[in-house]
Parts: C-alpha cells; structure tokens; sequence
C-alpha cells in the first residue's frame, strides 16, 4: 500500500531543481536474501525525511547503496540529479553521512579527525581548521577540539560526526539511526540540531531511525519493513491513509500485515 | 547560525592539489594513529629483534653462510638475515593495516575513506602508500637499532635501500588489500599468520640462502623462488649494499601491480567482495 500525496511547496521546488535524492525503484539481495524490493523514494530540497522501519528492515542496505559501498543491483539512485553509479564522485561531494557505527578515530584528537575528513574531500589544511572551529562552534563543542575523541560522550561524539558530516558543506545529509545509544537529552539536542539545519540553511535530510517518538507531525515519513516502502508522504497523511490516531500507532498497522521478508522471484 | 552550510554547487572533478590534500590527509592520519598506539611501535620492533638478538645468535654457529651477492666477504648469520627481517616488518605491517581496515571495528573506517568523492582507485592507492610510509618508519628505526647491534651496512646503502622499501612495502601492502577482500576465512590475525605470513617467511630467502635450500630440497627450492617475499627480500639486501637485483626488481614491481589491480577490482562496488559479504556488518 502506497500512500500517494501531493505537496505543494514541493512539487513548486521540484520543479526548479532535481531532488536532494532520488530513489528509482531499488531492489537488493544477499545471495537469495533479499534485502530490498523496489523501493521508490524522493527527498525535495529542504525537507526532513524520517526514514522509519526496524531492525532489519533494509535501512543501513539503502544506506550502502545510497554511499556507493556497494553497487545498486537493480533501479537508480541519484543525487542531485547525479548518478551514484555514473557521476559517483559528484554524488557522494554533494553528501554528508553519519553512519550508526562510531566512526571517529578514538585516538586521534576531535581537530585531527575533522582535517582528515576535509583531505578526504580535497579541502586543504587551513580552510579545514577554519571550518572546523565553525561547526564546532555551531555544535558547542568549541573547547573540546584538542581533546582525544575518546574522552567525548557518546552524544558529543555523534555532534562531531555531524559537524565532520558538514565540513564540505553537502546540501543532502544522511544519517542511520543517530540517537542510538544516547540519553533522553542528547537525542532531542541532536535532533534539534539536525531540524534547524533542514529550516535555516535547507539542507535536505534522510533521518533513519526505529524511535516513533523521533517523527513529529510535520515530517515527511517513509516506513520502510522487510526491505519494502509501505507509505510514503506528509506523516499526517500516512497517519491518515493507515486510519490511525498518531504515527505510532500508523506503523503499527502498517507493518501488521505484511509478515516475514519477501521471497525473491526465481 | 551562518548560512555558509549550503555552498553553491560545486564544480565536477577535482584538480591535481585536491588529490595531493587528500593523499597527503591519509599518510598523516595513518602515521599519527600508529605514533599513537605506542604498543603496536613496540610489537612492530620487538619481533624483528627478537629474531636479531636471541635466533641469530643461536643459528651464529649451525648455519655458515658462504659468500655470496651482494656481500663480498664472510658475513655473521645476523648480518645476513637483516634484509629477510626488515621485509618481515613490512609483511607484518602490511597484513596489519590492510585487514585491521576491515575486520576490527575499523570497518567503520573504511566506510568514512570510501565515501570520499575521489575515485576509490585513488583512495585505495592513498592508503597503501599510508600503510608504507609507517612501515619505512618502523624499518629505518629497526635499522638502527640493527646498526648499534655491530650490523653496519655501507652508509650509501640507507639511501639506496629507500626505493626498494616502498615498492616491496606497496607489494606486501597490496597483497594484504587483496587477501583482505577475496580470502573470507582471514577474519584474525591467527588465521592470517599460519595460512600467509608464516609460509611466506620461511618458504624464503629470508633466514637461509636458496643454494642451502637447493641442496636439501630442489622442489622447495622452487616454491621459495616463485615467492614474490624472496624477490622483496633480496631486493632489499641488494639494495643495502648499493646494488640492484634486476629480476627481483622486475618481480617485486610485476607482483605490485598484480595485487594492486585485483585490489581494486576487488573493492569495486559492483563486483566487490563488499556486496557479497551479506551486508556492511549491520543491525539495522
């Protein structure tokens, strides 16, 4: 079940501009374990996109895809109009990614691991430092870029791999489950955070999370279960079409019905 | 807040400096993580000298070494096995940084190196050139350790042994690289020091001359001759002694090429091992 929805700000930008990311019906299999079943999904410019399913519902597959770790098997995925496939290199410039395991390096300092990310990105030493203390800054983590990684909290750390998301400023910004692991407090900081980049800058975001309680209203929500896109749409739509009082309870009847992965055809 | 988070749409393609940024960010953060990890500075020493200071001193009086290329005089049995373990410390080193970047919880690592825009090709090069200048590191430090040890090779021989370090370091490091994707069973560093350090070293010219190798078993011999690590080991010992050993060089430099490309191949999206593995080790 599909839920189908015009939006009309969208549909004006979409227009002018190719989406944040584009999602042509993608399909993944491990072996005969099939991972994802044609997925379809658009992020406009400037949206906040829940990406909402349990464990194992395909998330961190499409996030595979999406970073190019592996190549999509079948459909299309693109950036900004460029191909991940084709164009990689201008697809994964125009990306920033927060993946759900720890990646910073523990021994090197908060600085070190921001200037290493910018090399990576061919973002030359000076300007690196320079942007760095910015998003620093913006995090609140100015006085903590000479510490060792390791002395962060496990919601600071989650900050820095944010701001270390940014560095080369990409319009479209992917993260897997980020609050996992984080107390009650550091969850709404970083989800405040990640909410104003989306409304202050529109930098397009795909939030993958299993926590309900992250999706408010005026998201736009995918619900992803057993490597299938069971709605997509405007939350109160989706909310709507399920005939449910809140997302919550949406998603509980949305993923009810269907049981046990699909079979990949012969 | 400062607007300055969404820039105007970058260019495509990145120009000669930006590679150099990029290569030069990945040496420095590999030598800055290995300065850090004291202990790991430490094994990396302790094992080849432990071979210099206790084995050789044994084998001093069982094994005579006759003269052979490069040396031109009667040399001690720890002079000869210098060469076989500085390339030990660069097989060691190259296992070490190419399969820790997947199977330890580096693979998260791996995944923040290969979402670089770069062209992966170029990311993988990077980080074996990384992975052998930390070893140059842990070579020349060896070296004189060695030297204070009463093993002097010629002074010019520190120079001229610089060359044939990197290539046979890019060599050791690109089989570790391409072991790393294709071999599934390498999944510790047990498994990696029985099935390929152990028979490589000692299937070499290493601790004993091939001659003495030949005498006891020609078909030995042969295995230790078709052993890309005896080319890496007698092309440094040639090296230290300010001589070239042609055919080692040719395939010393032929192996690198080999390993490289089916590395890249092998960390290719589309026919990666990454695909197959059954997922980025995930739980979500």
């Amino acid at each position: 079940m599909m839920v189908a929805v015009e939006h009309h700000a969208e549909a004006l930008q979409e227009v002018a501009s190719p989406p944040a990311l584009a999602i042509d019906g993608v399909s993944h299999s491990y072996g005969p374990r099939r991972a994802l079943a044609d997925v379809s999904l658009s992020i406009p410019p400037a949206t906040f996109v829940v990406l909402l399913g349990l464990n194992g519902a395909g998330k961190s597959t499409l996030f595979s895809l999406i970073t190019r770790l592996f190549a999509t098997q079948h459909g299309q995925i693109s950036v900004f109009g460029h191909d991940i496939a084709r164009a990689p290199g201008a697809a994964l410039r125009r990306l920033g990614v927060v993946f759900q395991l720890r990646t910073l390096d523990l021994d090197l300092s908060v600085m070190q691991n921001l200037t290493y990310h910018a090399a990576l990105h061919g973002i030359g030493r000076r300007s690196a430092r320079q942007r760095a203390k910015d998003l620093l800054a913006r995090v609140e983590l100015s006085d903590r870029g000479d510490d060792k990684a390791r002395k962060l909290s496990g919601g600071q750390m989650r900050r820095v791999e944010i701001a270390r998301a940014l560095l080369h400023r990409p319009r479209l910004l992917l993260l897997d489950e980020p609050t996992v692991g984080l107390d009650l407090r550091a969850r709404a900081d970083i989800l405040s955070y990640v909410r104003n980049l989306v409304a202050e800058e529109g930098v397009s975001v795909l939030w993958a999370t299993h926590l309900i309680d992250e999706v408010s209203e005026a998201d736009t929500v995918a619900v992803l279960h057993h490597g299938r896109l069971l709605a997509h749409g405007p939350a109160q739509d989706v909310i709507a079409a399920a005939g449910a009082r809140d997302i919550g309870s949406a998603f509980a009847r949305l993923t009810e019905k269907v049981t046990g992965p699909p079979e990949k055809p012969a | 807040m400062s607007s300055d988070t969404v820039a105007p749409a970058p260019r495509s393609g990145f120009s000669p400096a930006q590679y150099a940024i990029c290569l030069n960010g990945i040496v420095w953060r590999e030598t800055l993580r290995f300065l850090h990890q004291r202990e790991r500075f430490i094994a990396a020493l302790v094992r080849p000298l432990v071979w210099l200071f206790i084995f050789a001193a044994g084998f001093r009086q069982v094994l005579g070494v006759s003269i052979i290329p490069p040396y031109e005089v009667y040399v001690l049995y720890e002079v000869f096995i210098t060469p076989g373990l500085v390339a030990m410390i660069q097989l060691f080193n190259g296992m070490q940084s190419s399969l820790s970047m997947v199977y330890d919880r580096e693979m998260g690592n791996m995944r923040t190196l290969l979402v670089s825009p770069l062209p992966r090709w170029y990311l993988l090069s990077a980080k074996l050139v990384a992975g052998t200048s930390v070893s140059l590191l842990q070579v020349y430090t060896f070296l004189a350790i060695a030297w204070l040890w009463g093993i002097e090779p010629p002074l010019i021989g520190y120079l001229a042994v610089l060359p044939a370090l990197i290539l046979s370091g890019l060599m050791l490091g690109a089989l570790g690289m391409l072991l790393s994707s294709v071999v599934r069973r390498l999944e510790n560093f047990a498994g990696v020091m029985n099935f390929v350090i152990f028979p490589m070293f000692f299937a070499s010219s290493a601790l004993y001359p091939l001659w003495r190798v030949k005498e006891t078993s020609p078909v030995l011999y042969w295995i230790c001759q078709f052993n890309p690590f005896t080319h890496a080991v007698e092309l440094i010992r040639f090296a230290l002694y300010g001589q070239l050993n042609g055919i080692s060089l040719a395939v010393v430099c032929g192996c690198t090429m080999l390993f490289m490309v089916g590395a890249i191949v092998a960390y290719d999206p589309s026919r990666g091992f990454l695909a197959r593995r059954g997922g980025p080790g995930e739980t979500a």
